[in-house]
């Protein structure tokens, strides 16, 4: 796993795309991992009752997919300082959602990097936010 | 009475350690459903490799290790370690509740995280309410976001991650309760017919040929049982009315605005009218005809400011 150093990192920089097939088993599986059993992440019939169209994913997911993001671009070292997430549309099974990324700022005082993250799917964005990570010095690694 | 603007402030989960402590197995199930394969999520060796000491659960699980998991579907979610320690959550469930704000749906986080978690700790989390917002109509249905602040601390009660926490509370637009049915008769049942077909009309006397509504059998003028209808132009304005607030029916939206509208034609009808908030109705205020599809069996007149006059 390649690692960012700080210094390596520009403002405007732009994140490879990663499109998430948003299979229903993945949707399960990941609201089982984060805890969460809410009917609506699970049973269909439960979310069809509350007002949804099926099944969706949790937002405790969507903060790790953006995470993974992030972390898979900046290298094992990277520690993540701050996660801010606003959730749009729902990411529905069948779906596929593309996580983009830019890089917005740079704080020299404690190697941070802050990281504009956009994930979309068929429906429109499901997540907008920022997510921001300390890099290594060049000399460190 | 408490109102939702009294939350501000209190505190609807007290400290509550979460059940596991940060462990091994739990962040491999996350790393594997995520797909993420950071190694320092499962290579100790690989995580040194980076100056931290050993594993490190992945920031975004911090939520995680507070949540309660299948325990809070069995048991309910003040039931357990946290019965009695939730007053102020089971409050504000009720005032929720009690306006029929039944789904649930989170719209933000933002997280600042102070540190990395390591195996063996054990996180805590305390939850404040920090505004409630007031009613608003979203694409899912009516309701109100609750925006609240979650503190979690370690073993040391050191905190280690901050959260902003936004839930809209909301009452599912497809949940809404058929309007009440109007009590048809053989009297009325042609203007209902007519609404139907989005039609005004108004009954009128076939002798003396005075309109007159609601409908009846016989004249209030000349006593004659012969009548036919004439259609409306649909221009009027407000008699009186008055605004709904309390008690609430789950088929309106709140507030709704009652009517008496005097038509052109000199009959006054009971409707609602729409398109105009409370505050900028008045007596006298010109009005036209809309129409109200509440489902495939019932469309019912009601009434918008007249364009064109400032409201």
């Amino acid at each position: 796993m390649n690692g960012r150093t700080y210094e390596e990192v520009a403002t405007g920089e732009e994140l490879p795309p990663l499109p998430i097939p948003l299979t229903r088993t993945l949707i399960v599986a990941t609201a089982i991992a984060s805890r969460d059993y809410q009917d609506v992440h699970h049973d269909p019939g439960l979310a069809v009752e509350r007002g949804s169209t099926d099944i969706f994913m949790n937002i405790l997911t969507t903060n790790g997919l953006v995470d993974r993001y992030v972390t898979e671009w900046a290298g094992p070292a990277a520690v993540v300082t701050a996660i801010r997430i606003r959730l749009g549309v729902p990411n529905y099974p069948g779906d596929t959602m593309t996580l983009t990324g830019t890089v917005t700022a740079k704080h020299d005082e404690d190697r941070r990097v802050e990281i504009a993250v956009r994930g979309e799917n068929g429906l429109g964005a499901h997540v907008t936010g920022t997510v921001a990570v300390r890099l290594p010095a060049k000399d460190a690694t | 009475m408490t109102s939702y603007e009294d939350f501000a402030g209190r505190e609807i989960l007290p400290l509550w350690e979460g059940p596991d402590p940060v462990n091994v197995p739990m962040i491999r199930h996350w790393a594997e459903a995520m797909g993420d394969r950071n190694p320092i999520y499962r290579d100790d060796a690989a995580a040194r490799a980076t100056g931290r000491p050993g594993i490190v659960a992945p920031a975004s699980m911090m939520q995680a290790w507070t949540m309660r998991g299948y325990a809070a579907t069995v048991e309910g979610p003040d039931a357990g370690a946290r019965a009695g320690a939730a007053a102020g959550a089971r409050e504000l469930d009720g005032l929720l509740e009690k306006d029929g704000y039944t789904s649930v749906v989170a719209t933000d986080s933002e997280f600042e995280f102070h540190r990395e978690l390591v195996a063996g700790d054990r996180v805590s989390v305390r939850e404040v309410v920090e505004s409630i917002s007031p009613e608003k109509s979203t694409a899912l249905g009516t309701g109100r976001f609750v925006t609240t602040v979650r503190t979690y601390t370690d073993q040391d009660g050191e905190v280690v991650a901050v959260q902003r926490w936004r839930l809209l509370r909301f009452r599912p637009k497809e949940a809404r309760a058929p309007r009440p049915r109007p009590a048809v008769n053989r009297d009325n049942a042609f203007w209902f017919e007519a609404a139907r077909e989005h039609r005004l009309v108004i009954q009128r006397c076939a002798g003396c040929g005075t309109l007159r509504h609601p409908p009846g059998p016989c004249c209030p003028h000349c006593g004659s049982f012969d009548w036919d209808a004439a259609e409306a132009s649909g221009r009027g304005q407000v008699y009186s009315f008055v605004v709904n607030h309390h008690p609430r029916h789950p088929a309106f939206e709140y507030p709704l605005i009652v009517a008496v509208v005097e038509l052109d034609e000199g009959t006054r009808l009971v409707t609602n009218l729409v398109g105009v908030e409370p505050g900028e109705v008045e007596i006298g205020m010109p009005v036209v005809l809309d129409w109200l599809d509440a489902d495939p069996d019932l469309s019912l007149p009601v009434f918008r400011p007249q364009s064109g006059i400032a409201a």
